[in-house]
């Protein structure tokens, strides 16, 4: 299969005077994971809510499995599943209802539907509560069940906006598991967003980073962190001044330096090699050191790179979530011009 | 890579298809029909108020009436309980609840059609308060009360009601549609004062005086309420003693439920047309 699972062109989203997506062209092949990183308000849900038919693009373009999201939302709607952020399921129906439900608008049978239900049913693991009603569910057996609903049409794409977001670790690695074994043994496509890098470079075989609504990066795990260099040496200061940073620029070896608040980030190729003259660097320019470490690069400091700031420091208001769901008690006020098109 | 434990899943290809308009209904109809008996706190004052204001009344004010030869005070005061019961039942703050916490968001994912979203919720609602006409017709009947048209007379009875508290669920939720509020949709409720009490409730219509006499000529209420009362005492609606059928009653009551419905389920579907949008 050749034709994309997901293709975007310039797909776009204006609230008010805010582009909460501003533009971005993705083409996500049929089979694939797809990791979409970045901060709170950098645009994931909009882009995600546009993609499966419940926002209109402003402008630009998207297809999912091959139909146009604006002009063909009715043969989108049939081949995707789709978990939103928070798990959107009603209190007061059983586990079994709502996926029965579920079935029943997808137009399954009553054959079809109740062993659609056991297979989902194996696969997210919510075992004997299912029989219960859902205001009794923990979080995680909540999120569980979202997924299960997701998936009883056996949609060939999958789009998981934050699926782990407020999950305790060990349900956050159910999670992988069920993602994972979805997309191998059915051949699914999964479109994740997500804020935590560790779920992008876990699970995703290519992974976008957005930011102030435009993609900023796109790559393998692999690649996206060669281009922040082999090494990267963080250095924990009292106070950062601009001849410490000269210094460490005048470093051999040190490919870029990043400042953020008490923090120096170095990128180097072989960081073993200058960790020695990075700290006489420091103790001449007159820095009192907190700590300094050596490791490999992570996702976030290729964003750290790409934006100058941490993935969990970015947007603290969370913006995003006043533009975009103006039902839940928050207005548009909270969306800045700051995130529009230059 | 694979850590899972989960036992392989032997696949079962199915095809996801639209299920077509009157199974969407029937879906969604389904649901709200079940979640009634898990919220009974919404539907039991529903059922409670209007026998209390019932027996209330006619125990204050039948003797007041006596004195106006055949008058029945408690068969011209049955159609306004049930009016009391079967006005202003609604899903319409289930719908608000599902908008808020993204379910709506949910159901709009599927390939469910939108009109069937809200009627599926009508469709439940109807069978709702035709339901909740019944045990207050039986306290009617309970306390003396005759229908001169019989079984049919109280089956249109019960449909006449139910249609008009169909209807006028169209306001709440228009309401609960437009805003996505459910403080909104609460204080919808007080449409049913002006609507229910500027009207014949109390007295027949030549007794009321000035400006309630000309709010109640202009009232959907004074019709639906004669058309009803009709199906008790025939004849003119009054209790007499000559109980016939009055077709010309029936149809104004019929005019005036499918006028106020005219308004209302227009403004319902205007409102869901703004929600499915996706601006």
């Amino acid at each position: 299969m050749t034709e994309p699972a997901i293709a975007t062109q310039d797909i776009a989203r204006q609230f008010g005077d805010f582009w909460a997506v501003a533009g971005v062209d993705l083409e996500i092949a049929a089979g694939e994971i797809y990791g979409f990183l970045g901060p709170n308000g950098a645009g994931k849900s909009t882009l995600v809510r546009m993609l499966c038919t419940l926002l209109r693009p402003s402008r630009g373009r998207g297809l999912v499995a091959g139909h146009d999201v604006a002009r063909e939302p009715e043969q989108v709607r049939l081949r995707i599943g789709v978990a939103l952020q928070d798990a959107a399921l009603d209190d007061r129906q059983t586990g079994r209802e709502l996926l029965d439900l579920q079935g029943r608008l997808y137009g399954l049978r009553r054959q079809e539907r109740s062993v659609r239900v056991e297979q989902v049913l194996r696969l997210v693991d919510i075992d004997t509560a299912i029989d219960r009603q859902i205001k009794t569910y923990s979080g995680g057996m909540k999120r569980r069940l979202d997924l299960a609903a997701a998936l009883i049409h056996d949609p060939d794409i999958l789009f998981l906006d934050e699926p782990t977001t407020g999950l305790d670790p060990e349900s956050r690695a159910a999670v992988w598991d069920e993602v994972r074994s979805l997309n191998e043994q059915h051949g699914t496509t999964i479109f994740l967003t997500t804020q935590y890098l560790e779920e992008a470079d876990a699970l995703a075989d290519r992974v976008g980073i957005i930011s102030r609504g435009r993609l900023a990066a796109e790559g393998t795990p692999d690649a996206l962190k060669r281009t922040v260099g082999t090494d990267v040496i963080v250095a924990q200061v009292e106070s950062l001044t601009d001849t410490t940073l000269q210094a460490l620029r005048a470093v051999p070896g040190v490919d870029e330096v990043v400042a953020n608040r008490h923090e120096v980030t170095m990128h180097a190729d072989n960081g073993a090699a200058v960790m020695s003259p990075v700290a006489l660097a420091l103790h001449q320019a007159g820095t009192t050191v907190a700590s300094l470490t050596l490791r490999t690069p992570t996702l976030d400091d290729v964003f750290l790179q790409l934006t100058g700031t941490h993935l969990d420091e970015a947007s603290p208001d969370g913006s995003e979530h006043a533009s975009e769901h103006p039902d839940r008690g928050a207005s548009h006020v909270g969306a800045t011009a700051d995130g529009g098109r230059t | 890579m694979v850590s899972t434990t989960h036992a392989p899943t032997t696949a079962l290809r199915v095809q996801a298809r639209p299920a077509g308009f009157f199974v969407d209904i029937a879906s969604v109809a389904r649901r709200a029909i079940r979640q009634i008996p898990r919220e009974p706190e919404a539907v039991i004052p529903a059922l409670i108020v209007p026998i209390f204001f019932y027996v209330l009344n006619i125990g204050a004010l039948s003797k007041i009436t006596q004195h106006a030869g055949n008058f029945s005070f408690k068969s011209f005061e049955l159609p306004v309980a049930v009016v009391f019961a079967v006005t202003g039942v609604t899903r319409a703050s289930a719908l608000v609840t599902d908008i808020q916490n993204g379910y709506f968001d949910r159901l709009m994912i599927t390939p469910v059609r939108r009109l069937p979203l809200l009627l599926g919720l009508m469709t439940a609602d109807l069978a709702l308060v035709m339901a909740l006409a019944v045990p207050v017709i039986l306290v009617g009947l309970a306390v003396g009360v005759r229908f001169h048209g019989g079984v049919l007379g109280m089956v249109l009875f019960v449909v006449l009601s139910g249609v008009w508290g169909l209807v006028f669920t169209g306001l709440p939720y228009a309401i609960a549609l437009k805003t996505g509020n459910p403080g909104a949709v609460n204080a919808s409720t007080i449409l049913f004062f002006p609507i229910t009490f500027l009207s014949t409730t109390f007295v027949p219509k030549p007794f009321l005086q000035g400006w309630l006499g000309t709010v109640a000529t202009y009232n959907p209420m004074t019709y639906i309420l004669q058309g009803l009362r009709s199906l008790i005492v025939g004849g003119s609606g009054i209790p007499g003693p000559e109980p016939t059928w009055n077709a010309s009653f029936l149809a104004q009551a019929v005019l005036a439920v499918a006028a106020f419905g005219a308004i209302s389920l227009s403004l319902a579907l205007l409102a869901l047309r703004g929600r499915v949008r996706r601006s």
